[in-house]
């Protein structure tokens, strides 16, 4: 029966062409913005290696101030970076399968070869550990990363994005090729291939959606080179920092620091580990705060760090209310055509369709209907999030990455599709298989 | 075949009660053909869709082809409805956006025959009706006559065991009318039970019988057929 409800549908459709479109126009509409807010919303609360979950963690330990809380908002949480000692005696830990203290910051790298044709650049830098490529499953298009011991040396490796490998070599592979900074040779290890995670999980310094940097190197340039930050440096102890020695012994912090585990036992074990160190340096005078030590898996760091915000979430319940009132628009229009039509239902009545079958018929037309305007909706909702992207076309990739129609907006367009036939048509359709077909044949 | 018992069926709205039928018995003998007649809101149009099964009534009993009525869920009336009712109004009721041989499929296709066997009884159907070569026009492109033939069709094609014609004539002119009537003497004989509803003493009198409908009751009737006797017995039990 379901093919003659389809046809019977379709031919009720384009009976009343003006009728029709404006019913679809409506529900594409509703659904085309909810599809925008719920693309952009989903970009950005979902987790880029969720696939790791359960095995990557954040450290977080509570070294703040004891008069007050690192974040006022959010007291119960620790600062969300440890200082550089804390994260030092982290990363001693033989505990993780891997782990990495890392910071950001800037950096002007000379190809070796100016006659070539490549310019100096100012570049985005992570001075990171080895294993941040491993951990993060960052993919290589040449090459690959360095020896742990290179951290220690350090040794002078880098690992380029494959943006900078343009830039700097045209896109060739690069590694064993030399780039300068400060005066020394940096040598290519690895190129990585696209790598644009969204949000940008580890490290949401400067918002969640900032792009990758343009190069890696190892962690043990920070101090060689002096190196500062260019995310956040929070401090809350008077101190003296005249030096950089002082700066790196001070309760200023600035690194961010994870670990894979592997296995509940051996995140059982780190925690232990941390709640160990802690208390021996509680016996020296620091951590005059309640325990707080943490290991935070990605989604719950993504939550913790309010990486989506409440207006992103009141602009997704703000598209529902439009779709709603499109919805109801659609369902006023529905049911006065059904009801205008109620004189052929009374004949099908008579002729033997049961109320059941009227309701599913017209549910049907309803479905038909939704379907048309769910395609339209996917139409404008792919031209809306190319304005948006448009719109930001200036920002980071990341923000912009996460605007266009995917897999994922797809399966949403579907869900809202049923769920607008099931809204638009059920009432009118239950309203007109609860007719007296005996009233209405004589209307014919 | 049909076997009404003190039925009746009133009308309610906040002000007024309207006794459309009271204490209505009728019974019509498979393969007759009866004419229910009655001056105007004589509860003519009332016993048509109750017998029809398109209203409820409120108490009595009624046998339908042996089957009790009442107590039926909507989903079993309308399939009794489409397996052994036929029906022909008198405006025709056919559906507008449909051709000929669409508007006879409707209720084949509610009995979800395949489409092998609905082509088939639509083509004869079609042929007993003297329409098979406009299968494909539209309603509004055939005459009253022509429509009210499709009608015909529509109501035959399942092969119903009881037709109920409410004024078949009415819209029509008088050689169309006995066109029409011809063909449902037709049908007649080929053992399809009808009964007629009019208000028109010179069709009522081509029936076999002829039954006077006054204020709701029927002042003619005539005791059940032997068969529906038991069961009618056990349905006012």
């Amino acid at each position: 029966m379901l093919g003659y409800y389809v046809k019977l549908a379709a031919r009720s459709l384009r009976r009343n062409p003006g009728i029709t479109s404006l019913m679809v126009l409506a529900i594409a509409l509703g659904i085309s913005v909810c599809v925008m807010m719920l693309t952009v919303y989903h970009g950005m609360s979902s987790n880029p290696i969720w696939w790791k979950n359960d095995r990557l963690y954040a450290v977080t330990l509570d070294s703040w101030d004891v008069q007050e809380p690192a974040d006022d908002e959010h007291p119960d949480l620790p600062p969300w970076q440890l200082t550089y000692n804390d994260a030092a005696a982290v990363a001693a830990s033989t505990i993780p399968l891997h782990q990495v203290r890392m910071v950001k910051t800037t950096a002007v790298l000379v190809p070796e070869d100016v006659a070539a044709g490549a310019q100096p650049e100012r570049v985005m830098l992570r001075v990171t550990s080895a294993d941040f490529f491993t951990m993060f499953d960052t993919p290589f298009l040449y090459g690959g990363g360095w020896q742990a011991a290179a951290d220690a040396g350090p040794e002078p490796v880098i690992v380029l994005s494959r943006e900078m490998n343009e830039k700097f070599f045209a896109g060739e592979n690069s590694v064993g090729r030399i780039l300068r900074w400060n005066d020394r040779a940096f040598r290519v290890t690895g190129v990585l291939d696209d790598w644009h995670p969204s949000p940008k999980f580890y490290d949401l310094n400067n918002g969640g959606f900032d792009d990758p940097e343009d190069a890696y190197v190892p962690f043990g340039w920070i101090a060689a080179l002096e190196l500062r930050s260019m995310g956040n440096t929070n401090c809350w102890k008077p101190e003296s920092r005249n030096s950089y020695a002082d700066f790196l012994n001070s309760e200023c912090v600035w690194i961010q620091s994870w670990v894979e585990l592997p296995d509940a036992a051996a995140r059982a074990s780190m925690q232990a580990f941390l709640d160990a160190y802690v208390a021996d340096q509680r016996k020296a005078g620091r951590f005059a705060r309640p325990d707080n030590n943490r290991l935070t898996p990605v989604d719950q760091w993504l939550a913790d760090n309010r990486v989506v915000r409440d207006d992103n979430r009141l602009l997704v319940a703000l598209a529902f209310a439009f779709l709603a009132v499109c919805l109801l628009n659609t369902v006023g229009l529905l049911l006065a055509k059904f009801l205008g039509n109620a004189s052929v239902t009374g004949i099908r009545r008579a002729l033997g369709a049961s109320r059941r079958q009227v309701f599913l018929q017209h549910l049907t037309e309803a479905g038909l209907l939704a379907a048309a305007g769910a395609l339209g909706g996917l139409v404008l909702a792919a031209l809306g999030l190319l304005g948006l992207r448009a719109l930001y076309a200036t920002g980071s990739a990341g923000f912009r990455n996460i605007m266009h129609v995917d897999g994922w907006s797809l399966v949403m367009t579907v869900m809202l599709a049923v769920f607008a036939a099931l809204a638009a048509g059920l009432y009118p359709a239950w309203r007109v298989g609860r007719l007296a077909p005996a009233v209405y044949l004589k209307t014919q | 075949m049909l076997a009404m018992r003190h039925i009746s069926k009133v009308f309610r709205t906040d002000l007024i009660e309207t006794h459309a039928l009271r204490d209505f018995s009728l019974g019509v003998d498979a393969g007759e053909f009866v004419a229910v007649t009655g001056p105007s809101g004589s509860g003519k149009t009332t016993f048509l869709n109750v017998a029809g099964l398109l209203e409820t009534f409120d108490t009595g009993a009624y046998l339908l082809d042996g089957v009790d009525i009442s107590g039926l869920s909507d989903d079993e009336r309308s399939r009794l409805r489409n397996e052994k009712i036929g029906f022909i109004f008198q405006s025709f009721n056919l559906i507008p956006d449909l051709d000929i041989f669409d508007n006879v499929d409707v209720p084949l296709r509610y009995r979800r025959m395949p489409a092998a066997e609905r082509r088939q009884r639509i083509d004869s159907a079609l042929d007993i009706v003297g329409l098979k070569s406009r299968a494909h026009h539209l309603p509004s492109q055939l005459s009253g006559g022509q429509q009210q033939r499709v009608a015909i069709a529509r109501a035959i094609a399942g092969d119903p065991k009881f037709l109920l014609a409410d004024e078949p004539t009415g819209n029509l002119d008088s050689l169309m009318a006995r066109q029409v009537m011809d063909l449902l003497e037709q049908i007649n004989e080929m053992g399809t039970t009808i009964v007629l509803v009019t208000h028109d003493p010179e069709l009522a009198r081509r029936a076999q019988r002829n039954v006077q409908v006054v204020d709701g009751q029927i002042s003619d009737y005539r005791p059940f057929a032997a068969q529906a006797a038991p069961a009618m017995a056990g349905a006012l039990a």
